[in-house]
């Protein structure tokens, strides 16, 4: 009795040091994770620097009163020893180019100064680089990235779902023309030194985006890719065509290269991943099966509906082996809008490239987000995956926006 | 005579749990069929985004007409709900009737870890009445 009582227990031990066995994530044969950080705040999107200090943009002030959290793992272990911050806006864009450093409220972008060893020199005064952005409640979050010249790329997203006349409104049209897309639902393009710029000095790069969160500056093709977020509530507004089943798989959350002037179709269609067209939104008089956005881009990948990628990451670095080189890192949040279907996500995906283009079907890449219990409702995971970086050396970091968690993936050769 | 009337409570007591349970059923129905797809099944709504209505002190509050207005002319306001801010707009339900209403926040009021009274059609009506 008294054996099998400490067998028990030895199982009880071996299982609960082996869930946190790479930070309780399972990953690809090869890689492994720590907690680089924990309890930070709602860590969005996170930049790393030369040296290896990754900086987060919180959603909201933490504790301590800051909104920019700078994490510094001196001596290599995987886990941050050094965390300080600064700022007291939410937001959730953050970029590193050299010593500046981009940050991002829902209305506006700011410029700091790091010095030698990362450390921001103006921590209460940046600069104003573009501000007065719509920022209307809902998709108001901003995300930037910047090309090699310079311009900085920021997401505004359509405060709406459908570009309905009432929003979220059973039975209310969608307005022709959406009067929304002068002003958001795509994504503009600004100067990335010139101070106070707003929509009269940036330009309308591209548009029909209902939410990019997830975007990337491409250096093999250059140009910029995007990741949206599809529509939601197929069901609810028009339950006599989509079933609750039907409205969990669509649309395709959806991954675009964007140049110039391109239009990726919201509100007007949506992407259906079976029928592989674009669906004339039932707001705009579709049925499910009347086509649309003859103009309109079609993805390079579809996703499974409503899982919502939050960050897009092209791979750089190798430290990984060599099939991951180029290609694309997405962050999956996790769904809401399958219910009361289970909900998905919560895992970051890849997608191979080859000369730029997607060479092979997306894959999990690091699962186990939702936690042991793989509790998947949108509060009870454990962390909801957010930011991307890639290290110096070529490691992964994850941020988690729900508890605040970093996390740290390599490959161990 | 101490028998009949401990009886008698019984009796009525039985008929209100019952008449509770069936409230409490169809307001359930009504909360799959228009609010489950925000506040999901577990009340817990979706962070930043929905508000949960489990645990909410709002939910489990005194400000019965409030409730009432959200559920009748849908809620999009910057506000902060037990300290933190959610970004959707939430759907207005102009067609659902009094008594469902009643059952509605009957049933919101008392799932999950909620606790509350029920919900009466009478203080329905009355939080029309305010507006
Ligand atoms: C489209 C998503 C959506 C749907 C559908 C929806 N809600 Fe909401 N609900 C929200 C959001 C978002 C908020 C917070 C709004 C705000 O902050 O302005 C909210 C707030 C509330 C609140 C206030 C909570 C508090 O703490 O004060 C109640 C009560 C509520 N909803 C009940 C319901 C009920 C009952 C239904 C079904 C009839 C429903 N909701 C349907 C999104 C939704």
């Amino acid at each position: 009795m008294y054996k099998l009582s400490n067998l028990l227990l030895a199982c009880v031990f071996a299982f609960s040091v082996n869930a946190q066995e790479n930070a309780g994530l399972r990953l690809p044969a090869g890689f492994s994770a720590t907690l680089f950080a924990d309890q930070i705040g709602t860590a969005r999107h996170i930049a790393i620097n030369d040296k290896g200090v990754l900086f987060a943009k919180l959603n909201n002030a933490n504790k301590a009163g800051q909104s920019i959290v700078r994490m510094e793992d001196a001596n290599g272990d995987g886990i941050a020893e050094k965390i300080s911050g600064w700022g007291k806006y939410g937001g959730t864009g953050i970029y590193v180019k050299g010593n500046q450093l981009y940050a991002s409220s829902d209305d506006a972008v700011y410029l700091y100064q790091l010095d030698a060893n990362g450390e921001v020199t103006n921590p209460t005064a940046p600069k104003t680089i573009i501000q007065n952005l719509h920022s209307r409640r809902q998709h108001a979050s901003k995300s930037i990235t910047l090309d090699p010249q310079g311009n900085i790329y920021v997401n505004i997203g359509a405060y709406s779902n459908a570009c309905q006349e009432k929003d979220r409104s059973v039975g209310s049209k969608g307005m022709m023309p959406c009067p929304i897309l002068d002003s958001a639902g795509g994504v503009w393009k600004f100067d990335g030194k010139k101070e106070n710029q707003s929509y009269a000095e940036g330009k309308r790069y591209a548009t029909g985006l209902r939410n990019v969160i997830g975007l990337d500056w491409n250096n093999q093709t250059n140009s910029l890719f995007v990741t949206q977020h599809g529509r939601d509530q197929l069901n609810t507004f028009y339950p006599t065509m989509y079933t609750d089943a039907q409205n969990a798989d669509l649309p395709a959350e959806t991954m675009y290269e964007m140049k110039e002037g391109d239009d990726a179709g919201w509100p007007y269609v949506y992407y259906d991943p079976f029928q592989k067209k674009k669906i004339l939104s039932p707001e705009y008089g579709g049925d499910g099966k009347l086509e649309g956005g003859k103009n309109a881009l079609d993805p390079l990948v579809a996703f499974p509906a409503h899982m919502a990628p939050m960050a897009l990451l092209f791979y750089k670095g190798n430290q990984f082996p060599a099939k991951y080189k180029e290609g694309a890192f997405i962050t999956f949040h996790g769904s809401w809008n399958r219910a009361p279907l289970p909900q998905e996500g919560y895992f970051v995906a890849f997608v191979p490239f080859k000369n730029g283009k997607p060479a092979g079907e997306w894959e999990i890449f690091a699962n186990g987000f939702a936690g042991a219990d793989n509790n998947k409702t949108p509060r009870g995971a454990k962390a909801r995956p957010c930011g991307l970086a890639e290290g110096p050396d070529g490691s992964l970091y994850v941020s988690d926006d729900s508890k605040g968690a970093i996390f740290k993936i390599s490959f161990n050769k | 005579m101490q028998f009949k009337i401990v009886s008698l409570i019984v009796v009525a007591l039985f008929y209100c749990v019952q008449a509770n349970a069936q409230n409490m059923q169809k307001g359930k129905k009504i909360y799959e069929a228009k609010c489950l797809a925000c506040h999901q099944a577990d009340g817990g709504g979706v962070p930043n985004m929905n508000a949960p209505l489990d645990a909410a002190s709002n939910v489990v509050g005194k400000d019965i007409a409030r409730l009432v207005r959200i559920i009748r002319y849908g809620y999009n306001e910057r506000i902060a709900l037990d300290g933190f801010y959610y970004s959707n707009a939430m759907t207005a339900s102009p067609d659902l009737k009094d008594n469902e209403i009643a059952d509605l926040l009957t049933y919101i009021r008392n799932s999950w870890s909620n606790k509350a009274s029920a919900v009466t059609i009478a203080q329905v009506q009355a939080a029309k009445k305010k507006k």
